[in-house]
């Protein structure tokens, strides 16, 4: 799966690891958040990047505690219309300080990209031929923001203000 | 009434270019029509049985002149010269085309309109009050509130993928005009102890297959805290909104399966974690934006009657009870509130055409500021029509067939567009609600049958309410025929309950005369100023059901 | 009750245009009328079927918009569609539009 990232379209660098495969010892490694709680002491040890996947139900505050370990997140939309992972990329952003890479997975369509990128993602799996000309246009379709989100461009009220 | 200012176009503006690209991939390949589908619902654009339904947002049932116009030349120029008033105070034209789309949006947006969020999972249209600014009752103008919540809710990026669409309305009286109680969240403007104004918030309304009464989750909230106390209740939806679902998908179904305590409990967590943070909406822009809804010029010396009026109102018995249905008290002297009614003899309850569009504006820039509104009673309303004034206009008003006195009686239908249209309906309505008003064209009779709310829906998603109908009619489809059920003794305003039904549903050929003789039977039995709702509240639903179901 | 699903005796493949939203049918020859006298008529199954297959690829060329079937009724040269929802698309809204000009003498 191409993954777009900072508006182009790059080699993964994370190795997924399938249940029951045991870790590597070396690269950066993606995991189910789940493995994560019960293999914790042992991914601790690793003196490699480690990046989580979340369901889209689960709940954040058991991500809090070790959100400092990842170097990845990745969020799930499951089908286009499940919008939970809108809200658990925001509050990954805005309430709990999350700064690295944010990635959004499952049936992401270019034109929900715009409101992702609002949201706090950063980097997209996404299938699409030319994802970096889909994604440049993308987000230059709107340029009016009205509300606050985690991308802190500033709103339409903050451009009233100082116009 | 508000204008936009550049952002708020540059906003229209882009949505319509970005739609028109939507359109082209469409057409060319480049996006399934499963993938096409939630990006034209989300501009209001439906697929009906005849055609492409385009679903215009009023926002707060607001029109300027100009924007009327607009309508009309929409109505004229894309569609077949007419257009339908909804529930939702939106617009809907029935036969639009998807090549013409863009070109139609381009327009609408020249006048400040457009279908954004109309339909789909996102915060809707909000409502408001049809008497907003205007009503002797009100504490403060609701529509202020629904502008700052229509801007904050418009291509919201968090809650655009909700778990199902949520409706939003705002009253700014104690007596509630807007049907709060039915929406999935409503505003109810009051004041506290300390005579600040603030909100009462209540959640979990909503009609369609399970009816539910929303329930106040926050007796008092400050105005300055609108909007994160918004977010708080979208984003506990959003993430424990059933999905698995769609009859179980409407935060009602959440706040009924939770309880609406705990639901509350949940939103006070959420609020106070971004309780004055950035979302809240800043002083100076309410003030800007409230700047945008004083009254206007009123004449403080408009006369509250005048020689030709008193003489009309003596003499003629057709602006008499026009005047005692249709027109309404304002709060500045010598003024009213006049309410057009939509729903003529015969006619399709909300529908108008481009011809009356054009001279209701004409009409609202002679008579009413330039301004017009849209009830969710599928009507509209001139809301600052001179007392002195009132002569000429019901004669304009009557010429052009929208001065049938009957506001809140029998023939003052509610009907949604039904089978004619819709491709979700299970049996007509517009014929019902016509046959209804052909069979009460007495007017001294529907007079003195006094307040009495019909609504009819051709399917149980109820966008007719007939679940708050003092008579609700659902029509439903039994082996292929049409059967109407009936419901009784609903009710949207602010003691809002929802209707009992009566009986099996009856065919179409009996379902006029059953309402003949539930009116009927009401006169039969009421006391002294009892209105129907009244009498039913009092007797239940025996004596109806017996008359109904006695003859075979 | 389990209802038994029974191929009805005579179907026709309807759905909407894209373009411009109008009701259609498949005529013969692959073509779409809104003309409901111009439907195919499929007697079995098989043949429905083979209509189906010709509207679904229809659909991916973007001519129409969710195709489907539903029973008519045929006699001569007469198709009429069953049922009023179908009776509706086929002649319109069984109520006058534009609404008349019904303004008071």
């Amino acid at each position: 799966m191409p993954l777009l990232k900072n508006g182009e379209v790059v080699a993964d660098p994370w190795q997924s690891v399938a249940d029951g495969e045991p870790v590597p010892e070396a690269g950066p490694v993606l995991i189910p958040f789940q493995r994560w709680q019960s293999e914790r002491e042992a991914l601790s040890r690793r003196n490699a990047p480690v990046g989580v996947r979340l369901s889209n139900t689960q709940a954040l505050a058991d991500v809090a505690p070790d959100l400092a370990r990842f170097e990845l997140i990745v969020l799930d939309f499951p089908k286009f219309v499940d919008g939970r992972a809108f809200t658990q990329a925001r509050l990954l952003r805005e309430r709990y300080g999350y700064r690295k890479e944010l990635r959004a997975t499952g049936n992401v369509l270019r034109d929900e990209l715009q409101f992702m990128h609002r949201c706090g993602f950063d980097a997209f799996e996404i299938e699409a031929p030319d994802a970096a000309a889909q994604w440049r246009a993308a987000i230059a379709e709107i340029d009016v923001f009205y509300q606050p989100a985690a991308d802190r461009v500033a709103t339409v009220i903050a451009r009233r203000r100082s116009a | 009434m508000y204008s936009y200012d550049k952002y708020d176009q540059a906003l229209v503006d882009q949505r319509v270019e970005q739609f028109r690209d939507q359109v082209r991939r469409r057409i060319a390949g480049e996006l399934t029509e499963e993938e096409f589908r939630p990006l034209r619902l989300r501009n209001g654009l439906y697929l009906q049985l005849h055609a492409y339904m385009l679903r215009v947002a009023i926002p707060y049932g607001t029109l300027s002149s100009c924007q009327l116009r607009g309508l009309a030349h929409i109505a004229r120029r894309y569609d077949k010269g007419f257009g339908h008033f909804t529930t939702r105070t939106n617009i809907q034209f029935h036969w639009i085309k998807l090549e013409d789309i863009a070109d139609a949006m381009a327009e609408l947006a020249k006048v400040e309109m457009h279908g954004i969020q109309t339909s789909g999972n996102s915060v809707r249209n909000v409502t408001a009050d049809h008497f907003a600014g205007v009503a002797p009752d009100e504490i403060e103008d609701p529509r202020i509130w629904s502008e700052i919540i229509r801007q904050w809710s418009t291509l919201h990026p968090e809650f655009s993928f909700l778990p199902r669409k949520f409706k939003i309305a705002v009253s700014g009286s104690p007596n509630d005009r807007a049907a709060l109680r039915i929406h999935d969240l409503a505003l109810r403007m009051h004041r506290n102890a300390a005579g600040e104004v603030g909100f009462e918030v209540m959640v979990g309304g909503g009609l369609g297959r399970s009816p539910f009464i929303a329930k106040t989750i926050r007796e008092f909230l400050p105005k300055r805290h609108l909007l994160s106390y918004l977010e708080a209740v979208l984003r506990v939806y959003n993430q424990a909104g059933r999905r698995d679902n769609l009859w179980k998908a409407r935060i009602k179904i959440l706040v009924h399966e939770l309880g609406a305590a705990k639901f509350a409990e949940l939103v006070e967590a959420e609020w106070n974690q971004i309780k004055g943070g950035a979302v809240e909406v800043p002083d100076a822009e309410i003030e800007r934006i409230a700047a945008q809804f004083v009254p206007p010029a009123y004449d403080p010396d408009a006369p509250t009657f005048t020689h030709e009026f008193d003489a009309l109102r003596l003499n003629d018995l057709g602006f008499g009870r026009w005047l005692k249905t249709n027109v309404a008290r304002h709060k500045q002297p010598g003024y009213s509130i006049v309410t057009l009614s939509l729903k003529p003899e015969g006619g399709t309850p909300g529908d108008m055409t481009a011809e009356q569009m054009d001279a209701v504006a004409d009409l609202a820039d002679r008579y009413s500021f330039g301004e017009i509104r849209v009830t969710h009673v599928q009507n509209l309303v001139l809301p600052h029509v001179r007392r002195a004034d009132l002569p000429v206009v019901w004669r304009a008003l009557a010429k052009l067939g929208l001065a049938t006195p009957n506001i809140g009686l029998a023939t003052d239908i509610i009907a949604c567009p039904g089978l004619d249209f819709c491709s979700l309906a299970n049996a007509r309505s517009i014929p019902v609600a016509q046959r209804i008003t052909e069979r009460f064209n007495d007017l001294a009779r529907v007079h003195d049958i006094g307040e009495l709310k019909i609504k009819i829906s051709g399917c149980i998603n109820a966008c007719g309410h007939h679940h708050v109908g003092h008579i609700g009619i659902l029509g439903v489809d039994k082996n292929g025929e049409e059967f109407y059920q009936v419901t009784l003794g609903g009710s949207e305003e602010t003691n809002a309950s929802l209707g009992t039904i009566l009986g099996p549903a009856l065919p179409a050929s009996r379902i006029v005369d059953a309402v003949e003789t539930l009116v009927e039977t009401y006169l039969a039995l009421r006391r002294d100023g009892e209105r129907f709702l009244d009498a039913y509240r009092r007797l239940g639903t025996a004596p109806f059901k017996e008359r109904i179901y006695a003859a075979a | 009750m389990v209802k038994a699903v029974k191929t009805p005796a005579a179907q026709i493949v309807t759905g909407n245009r894209l373009r411009d939203g109008a009701v259609i049918y498949l005529a013969g020859d692959s073509q779409w009328s809104t003309d409901i006298a111009q439907g195919a008529v499929a007697h079995d199954a098989a043949e429905a079927n083979r209509l189906m297959a010709v509207a679904n690829q229809a659909a991916v060329d973007r001519v129409v918009v969710n195709p489907y079937l539903i029973e008519v009724a045929v006699a001569g040269d007469s198709i009429q569609p069953v049922g009023t929802r179908e009776r509706i698309r086929a002649f319109g809204p069984s109520i006058a539009t534009p609404p008349s000009d019904r303004l008071p003498a």
